[in-house]
């Protein structure tokens, strides 16, 4: 909300230099944004008069001699055509900033140092400036779009700064203003503020206004809806006559960013930005039925509003009518039926408090905005509903451009909107919130300058609310009323003084995911979070077949784009497109983990929550060396550290991993539950994505591991007798997979507690179609003695005679 | 006699000089001294063939020489052992300034790092750690927040949907109404997570996570709110950094606070990171609305609290100086190993 200083002036006394009122409103919490000086583009210009000028032969070029007071008299070249003897006019001294300009002598392209110049032999010190240079428009001064020198009144000071006589050297004060406070969105507003917090009075708008006395028969209002509309005010002004704005008004309405276009629409531009009332004027003579009707569209109404969109209703849009059609989107922008022209003489003048949120949602719904729309979503209050239209009527009175008739319409939910609601609070509460005392006489101080009229008897503090501060309820909000004006700095820090203890820290499972976090680390792997979202196509990367359960993700109703338009149902598409990104950037080696949540929606009851599962995601890629058991040795990493075992399978459907190497991928069991799959990545995706590159991916549930990780430690004692160990090698078929002939010689002996495959030998000094496996066997100790040579041959014997029968192994 | 001893001990001492290994000279030891095959030991055998008038005063220089060869032999192997060491160590040398053998680098994200650190200051508080669904509903997000559904202060936040009442949590604060709803003060919680908004440029991403806290209990005030930030910005950004606090709103918080702290990188004169100002915006914080408290079934007249929430990854590139978010979520493996604990 941009709010200029000279406007601000005219509420309140401000003795303060602007940094310091910037520093004020911070303060009470109104953060000025940017502070700027109208004029901050340009320095160094200052009044000139020229004395004399003499015609350089051949071109439209003079040669001025030009007094500029204090700062000397110079030699100053000039192509403008209105350069006269006498006239005073901005010069620009050599090393001043001012606007350059394009050859039109119009567009602005940027700033420009004036530099000692030489024009046709003759020098020039200097430059004599349009309005435009110096950044005038007509709005912000008379004449100054003139293509020529800006002429300057004949009383100006020769030599003085030209921002003072051009009104440049005022501020703008861009306020961020918070969404409890739509009652400062208005010029009057901050200076409400301004004025408590500088302890000032608050010179209030003029808005008396005589009446003609005359009246137009019939004319009504009916507010159908008044669930969205609580106050609609309208007022009948004849004899207006269009006309430009005054000039104080016009600079005032260019100060704040807006055009001024004519006197009428002026005044409700400047009602909204003075007061914060949004405003509208209705042509009489368009109204048909003597009448205006409050009410919700009906279904497939349309209207065409004054920028000439046309827009099909329905009844969740409030619409103004006349007696037969809508004549305004409510609160948004004016139909153009009813549009105030240039021979406009009989005006409706419209104020009224729409509420917020209907605004927005039709604003929304037709994708339709208005400074007006922007200002009733924050919330207008019924006070600056009247207020804003006795301001509007004395302006046009003040303008002398209508008469006020004494035709008006009130249709109010709550009748007077100039009362303060009492509220009496405990003191003691209040102080208690902030943990500090504030003086009593600070207490009353402070809420007078904010025309809360306070008193106070004992402990209860009574006020009366300014009707325009709808945001203030309960002790709270008067707690937070005297510490923003009493002072933040106020507030000294304790240490929950009167807190009980509690007992703080991480749970057992949040502790194990930071243990497998660090236990990931320590295998070389660096922690990755990607976005939650993806899209299909991301899941066309992995080739995951249409039917999979994975393509059943939760859609985003309003996504940024298609690419982030679903909830991650796994988190390997991510992964894999971390290492593309990586890949491409010449990242030729890496490991890669995520722990983040999948998210699938409960199709049964799509109105409840959907689940949300725990997933972990590893991905290990580098030039081509990085094998399947270098990952598979990160997840022995992850059992290892939670005394976990592992088993792994080939998948029995290996269509369901359409993205691995079928021969080099596994699916991993824990208990004798699935928890996750892991393998290289297929060579088509390699190719195409990839190419030269290894990918290693696995993908856990860590929903599913979770309860295994909080496994307490349990000591095993030692073995009385020592462990024997022997080592055998089998001659097997090259389809028999290891796992199982581990578990079939733990099966044969229950003595046997380790197996460890340590060699495998596939060549020309065995069979073709079968290999050769060495596994070292260890041997617990019987419960009463040490394991005898002759119990060892017959363990291993009975391991023999059962891997012969169950896989034709033979020893080698 | 005498001869045939000084004759030994020569044809040792010659025999000792030309070797040059341990193993060897070992040999010769035994050669001598070996209990029974060893040639000093037969001199003695010999002491049977002479009278025995004669047998002391052989005995006598048989031990001396004896004695001599021990000493002898165990300095030879000295010698030879200490020469062999050095010689090995020698031929061992390498170039220490050679790289180290290959190893992986691993890290934690940023995000892991900065999360942990503030677990770790806040635990030491009496802060337990509460997780939230990512997926919310409307009313935990808004409603029970005190941000009905035509509340403006909604426009500060926009929303993922995933249908008319489940949203993409906007704020970890969601978590505050779940944690509240469910257990009685005192209440002492951080809540860390991911929350979703619908911007993306170069200083929003769609993502990111926050660090929700909450403290209810008798007589928590303001005072108490500053004092435990100090606390945080001290621990995270370093001693002698102070918190201010100003005026802001929060639907959820009466009064509501933006808190800054002192600027680390100048000590609050003024540079580049603070924009002059010697003050960054780190979080947002507040005494806990009264409705709030009343829409959990907390008696606000017996209760008070305060709660704040941070940006995350705001905290990480602030502190380690990552100049944009988006190097947060691109999986760089150079930028990622770059953050160890």
């Amino acid at each position: 909300m941009i709010i200029p200083l000279s406007w601000l002036k005219e509420y309140v006394d401000i003795d303060v230099t602007p940094q310091e009122l910037e520093t004020r409103l911070f303060d009470c919490g109104f953060e000025v944004e940017t502070l700027t000086e109208v004029g901050h583009g340009i320095s160094g210009v200052v009044v000139g008069q020229v004395m004399s000028l003499e015609p350089i032969p051949d071109t439209h070029l003079h040669v001025c001699q030009v007094d500029c007071g204090s700062h000397g008299q110079f030699q100053i070249c000039c192509g403008a055509d209105n350069v006269q003897a006498g006239g005073k006019y901005p010069v620009a001294l050599v090393g001043a900033q001012v606007y350059a300009t394009a050859r039109d002598h119009v567009t602005v392209e940027g700033t420009m140092k004036i530099k000692k110049g030489k024009l046709k032999g003759f020098e020039s010190h200097g430059m004599l400036c349009s309005g435009i240079e110096i950044g005038l428009n007509d709005d912000l001064y008379p004449g100054a779009e003139y293509c020529g020198l800006l002429v300057l009144p004949e009383d100006a000071q020769i030599g003085a700064d030209i921002k003072q006589i051009t009104g440049l050297d005022d501020w703008l004060f861009d306020i961020s203003i918070t969404a409890n406070r739509p009652d400062c969105m208005s010029v009057l507003g901050i200076a409400r503020e301004v004025a408590a917090a500088l302890g000032k009075p608050l010179k209030m708008p003029a808005t008396d206004y005589k009446t003609d006395g005359t009246s137009l028969d019939g004319f009504k209002v009916t507010v159908e809806a008044n669930d969205l509309c609580p106050r609609y005010q309208a007022h009948y002004v004849r004899n207006v006559k269009i006309a430009q704005s005054p000039a104080w008004m016009r600079r005032r309405l260019a100060l704040v960013g807006i055009r001024s276009i004519s006197n009428i629409v002026d005044i409700t531009n400047y009602v909204l930005k003075e007061i914060g009332q949004p405003m509208h004027a209705f042509d009489l003579r368009q109204l048909e039925g003597n009448q205006i009707v409050v009410r919700r569209a009906k279904q497939d109404e349309t209207i065409v509003t004054l920028d000439e969109k046309e827009f099909k209703l329905n009844p969740n849009n409030l619409v103004i009518c006349d007696g037969k059609k809508p004549v305004a989107l409510a609160g948004i922008m004016g139909g153009l039926n009813s549009e105030i022209k240039d021979d406009t003489a009989d005006v409706v003048f419209e104020s009224a408090k729409f509420l917020r949120d209907n605004v927005r949602k039709t604003s929304r719904a037709l994708g339709q905005h208005s400074d007006s729309s922007q200002r009733f979503e924050k919330g207008v209050d019924e006070y600056a509903t009247q207020l804003g239209l006795k301001r509007a009527l004395h302006l046009i009175e003040e303008l002398g451009c209508g008469s006020v008739t004494e035709t008006c319409a009130c249709e109010a939910v709550h009748a007077d909107p100039t009362a303060a609601r009492p509220l009496t609070v405990s003191i003691a509460s209040v102080n208690a919130l902030l943990g500090i005392t504030v003086p009593d006489d600070e207490i009353i101080r402070i809420l007078t300058n904010l025309d809360f009229a306070p008193s106070i008897s004992g402990d209860a503090l009574s006020v009366q609310i300014p009707p325009y501060r709808e945001d203030i309820e309960n002790a709270p909000d008067i707690a937070e009323e005297l510490i923003r004006m009493y002072g933040y700095d106020h507030i000294t820090p304790t240490f929950l003084a009167a807190a009980s203890v509690t007992n703080g820290g991480r749970n057992a499972a949040q502790n194990a995911i930071l243990k497998l976090k660090r236990t990931l680390a320590a295998q070389g792997l660096c922690e990755a979070i990607h976005y939650s979202f993806y899209s299909q196509k991301d899941l066309d990367l992995l080739r995951i077949p249409a039917d999979a359960p994975q393509r059943q993700a939760i859609r985003l109703l309003n996504p940024i784009s298609e690419d982030l338009s679903i909830m991650r149902t796994m988190l390997a598409p991510s992964m894999l497109n971390a290492v593309i990104r990586n890949v491409r950037r010449g990242n030729n080696e890496g490991g890669l983990f995520e722990i983040a949540k999948t998210y699938h929606s409960a199709e049964e009851h799509p109105s409840e929550e959907p689940e949300e599962r725990e997933a972990l995601s590893i991905a290990l890629f580098d030039g081509g060396k990085l094998s399947f058991f270098d990952g598979k040795a990160v997840l022995e990493a992850v059992a290892a550290a939670f005394r976990l075992e592992f088993t792994y399978r080939k998948p029995e459907d290996a269509a369901k991993y359409p993205f691995l190497h079928p021969g080099m991928s596994a699916v991993v069991s824990l208990e004798g539950e699935e928890i996750g799959w892991l393998g290289m990545l297929a060579h088509d995706i390699t190719d195409a994505e990839v190419p030269e590159h290894t990918v290693f991916l696995a993908e856990l549930d860590l929903t599913k591991l979770r309860p295994y990780l909080c496994k307490p430690v349990q000591f095993a004692p030692l073995p009385k007798y020592p462990v024997e160990q022997r080592d055998i090698a089998l001659l097997v078929s090259d389809q028999v997979i290891c796992a199982d002939l581990e578990a079939a010689m733990k099966r044969a002996c229950k003595s046997l507690f380790s197996v460890k495959l340590f060699d495998v030998y596939k060549g020309k000094q065995i069979a073709q179609g079968k290999q050769s496996l060495a596994f070292s066997l260890r041997f617990r100790a019987l419960e009463d003695h040490a394991l005898t040579d002759k119990e060892l041959d017959q363990f291993v014997a009975k391991i023999l005679k059962v891997l012969a029968k169950d896989f034709e192994a033979e020893q080698r | 006699m005498d001869e045939q001893i000084k004759a030994m001990r020569q044809k040792i001492e010659a025999a000792a000089a030309a070797i040059q290994d341990s193993k060897e000279m070992h040999q010769l030891r035994k050669q001598y001294l070996d209990n029974k095959a060893g040639q000093i030991s037969a001199l003695m055998k010999n002491m049977r063939d002479l009278a025995p008038e004669e047998r002391p005063a052989f005995g006598k220089v048989v031990n001396e020489l004896k004695t001599w060869a021990l000493e002898f032999f165990t300095a030879q192997d000295a010698r030879l052992k200490a020469a062999e060491l050095s010689k090995k160590n020698a031929a061992e040398q390498i170039d220490v300034t050679m790289p180290a053998s290959a190893f992986k680098k691993g890290a934690l994200h940023p995000n892991t790092l900065i999360a942990n650190e503030l677990i770790d200051i806040f635990a030491g508080m009496g802060f337990t750690i509460f997780e939230g669904p990512e997926i919310e509903n409307d009313y935990y997000n808004f409603t029970a927040l005190n941000t009905p559904k035509d509340h403006p202060a909604r426009d500060m936040q926009d929303t993922f949907y995933v249908s008319p009442e489940l949203l993409l949590r906007t704020q970890t604060s969601a978590g505050q109404i779940r944690v509240m709803e469910n257990s009685k003060p005192p209440i002492k919680i951080l809540s860390p997570g991911k929350v979703f908004r619908s911007d993306d440029d170069a200083t929003h991403s769609p993502m990111f996570s926050q660090m929700e806290g909450l403290v209810v209990d008798k007589g928590i005030t303001l005072c108490d709110l500053q004092g435990m930030l100090d606390e945080f910005a001290r621990n995270v950004f370093g001693e002698g950094v102070r918190t201010r606090l100003r005026p802001s709103y929060f639907p959820f918080t009466e009064p509501s606070v933006e808190v800054d702290v002192s600027c680390f990188e100048c000590g609050g004169k003024g540079c580049r990171l603070c924009k002059d100002t010697g003050w960054i915006e780190v979080l947002g914080a507040g005494m806990v609305n009264r409705k709030v408290l009343e829409n959990c079934g907390i008696d606000p007249d017996v209760y008070t609290g305060f709660a704040f929430g941070m940006g995350i990854e705001r905290i990480a590139m602030l502190k380690y100086g990552i100049p944009n978010i988006k190097n947060l979520f691109e999986s760089d493996v150079r930028i990622l190993s770059q953050f160890h604990e």
